[in-house]
């Protein structure tokens, strides 16, 4: 593919030019989103002067608060329980072998694959058929399924780089399997269980289809509510929202490759 | 099962044998019971649900269940639903394409020519946009496409002619590349940082240009990798809902916007929303066949 074989090394080679390129595609939207969130003029592409007009507009907006309300309970709550869900089926699925575990495994994996929209339109059919009455909690039902899937699969991946002898020799020490797990087991698996915890959050967050099938009337989530104003065009206030979603979800991701940095240090530790 | 065997003396004194087995068979069931139920519940017999559903032609929301048949698997080759599928297949395949195309220059880039400790730096820097709303990712391109946005003003100001993208193919396929490049850069990044160097030195040593080496060493070797990253594109595209919908305007409904309709939209044919629904099941899960034969199962 080099079409430059025998020429002697150049600082820049076409490869990471396009690289510098790409880079620059994956972030100019964010920046000209920035950009334009602090643009007085409200249609055009010009510049009309420095504003936070669409901030103030923003913070005064009911519709997108209660909408950002709902959509951090919904998150907040299906990622908790899922935390606990999902760990316990990691280390269930860890420790112990018995007939139909491929099958279990198999079905543990669906939420990751399925498209969505196959999942929100059988989980809508699903509580018509069962008469339960939509509202946010059938939308942390739905979210509480993808969310232990994606916690259960990451804790999963630290438990198979684990040591079994420490666990194997509290028990010898005499704890009990609840002691043993809580004091050797959830520890060292806490960076795994907190990353799992910080991508459900962002999926949830994220997620538009199955809230949307799940929702009813009464609950309104913030990718509901984004979707629906910006499909009518270009909206101002949704620029300064995306600013300061953008700088949340950019503070989440330190914090994961953080927690990650910090866990692998621990592991050459060892 | 060896971690909850153990030393009987040591350990659990008190405790009758009997007891022991019951607790034994107690714990697996503790542990996956609830997880099992949740996903038994909410995600596989509502799947079924869909399947019956997808058997009964005409299903709507209220009507009395009607007799089984294929007529909904029939409707769908009505030339109409045919169009979204094929456009559907279209925008995945396109998209895993150009995913690919500049998708590899820049993993190749960051696993094998840039220095290696801002290597996890670049990689995660690549992937970061991931973290933000993929409808707001969406909505960024609406502002940079529309007639009067940024695309236009910048073409204008070197003299060139506009462009009217937004809302046609150009637009999906810009914003559905952008939203899964990062994905296909991390997997095929995973699969070109495990490339044995001694087998490029030993190429160039033995006097195979770069072209030579790239094309007979790099490629084959990192063909796990490109089939995993192309299989998971092409799975994720195929399901895509936002792009499309924000940036394709009317003339590009695709599969999930066909299903949406026949739930939520005017339509509203269950049965024929269901029948859909499980051929795009069907369309994922030969992907995944695909993935799980030819693919790079580490770099996933």
């Amino acid at each position: 593919m080099n079409s430059a074989p025998a020429k002697p090394k150049l600082p820049f080679s076409w490869q990471g030019m396009l690289t510098a390129l790409m880079y620059a595609f994956m972030y100019v939207p964010i920046l000209v989103l920035g950009f334009y969130s602090f643009n007085d003029s409200r249609f055009s592409s010009t510049w009309g002067g420095f504003s936070l007009r669409w901030y103030d507009s923003l913070f005064n907006d009911g519709r997108i608060l209660s909408a950002l309300g709902d959509s951090l309970k919904v998150a907040l709550i299906a990622v908790g329980l899922s935390a606990i869900l999902g760990t316990m089926m990691a280390v269930g699925l860890a420790k112990y072998s018995f007939p139909g575990k491929g099958l279990y495994l198999g079905i543990s994996y669906l939420p990751l694959i399925v498209p969505d929209i196959a999942v929100a339109v059988a989980t809508l059919v699903f509580l018509a058929s069962v008469s339960v009455p939509l509202s946010l909690w059938t939308i942390i039902a739905a979210h509480i399924v993808f969310c232990l899937a994606y916690i259960a699969v990451v804790v999963s991946t630290r438990l198979a780089g684990l040591n079994p002898s420490l666990e194997e020799a509290a028990l010898d020490l005499g704890a009990n399997p609840f002691q043993a797990f809580m004091k050797v087991l959830l520890p060292e698996l806490t960076p795994a269980i907190l990353s799992g915890c910080l991508l459900a959050f962002v999926l949830s967050m994220d997620d538009l289809l199955i809230s949307s099938f799940t929702a009813g009337g009464g609950a309104n989530t913030l990718p509901m509510e984004i979707f629906s104003r910006v499909r009518t065009g270009v909206k101002p206030d949704i620029n300064a929202l995306s600013v300061l979603l953008i700088l949340f979800s950019g503070a989440l991701a330190f914090l994961s490759e953080y927690i990650r940095f910090k866990s692998a240090q621990r592991q050459l530790g060892q | 099962m060896t971690l909850t065997s153990p030393n009987p003396n040591l350990a659990e004194p008190a405790i009758p044998g009997w007891q022991r087995t019951l607790r034994k068979l107690l714990q697996p069931v503790i542990l996956l019971g609830p997880s099992g139920l949740w996903l038994l519940l909410l995600l596989v017999f509502p799947t079924l649900l869909i399947l019956e559903l997808s058997l009964i032609p005409g299903a709507r929301l209220g009507n009395p269940p009607g007799p089984y048949g294929i007529g909904n698997y029939i409707e769908i080759f009505k030339p109409v639903y045919l169009q979204v599928i094929w456009r559907s297949l279209y925008f995945a395949l396109g998209t895993t394409l150009f995913c690919l195309l500049l998708g590899f220059p820049v993993a190749y880039w960051i696993a094998l020519k840039a220095p290696s400790r801002w290597r996890n730096l670049l990689l995660v820097g690549f992937i970061l946009p991931l973290w933000t709303s993929s409808l707001l990712r969406a909505y960024a391109w609406i502002t940079i496409l529309r007639p009067s946005g940024l695309l236009n003003s910048l073409l204008g100001f070197f003299g060139l002619p506009g462009q009217e993208w937004l809302n046609r193919t150009p637009a999906v396929f810009i914003g559905m590349t952008y939203s899964y490049l990062p994905y296909m850069v991390l997997i095929l990044y995973a699969s070109l940082e495990k490339l044995d160097r001694r087998l490029l030195e030993a190429a160039s040593d033995l006097g195979a240009t770069q072209q030579q080496s790239f094309w007979r060493v790099t490629v084959p070797q990192t063909m796990p990798g490109i089939a995993a990253g192309g299989l998971l594109v092409l799975i994720a595209t195929l399901g895509d809902f936002a792009v499309p919908e924000l940036l394709g305007g009317a003339s590009s409904m695709t599969v999930s916007r066909l299903i949406y309709n026949q739930f939520l939209g005017a339509t509203r044919n269950w049965g024929l929303g269901s029948s859909i629904s499980m051929i795009l099941i069907l369309g994922v899960s030969i992907s995944i066949a695909l993935l799980l034969k030819y693919g790079d199962r580490d770099a996933i």
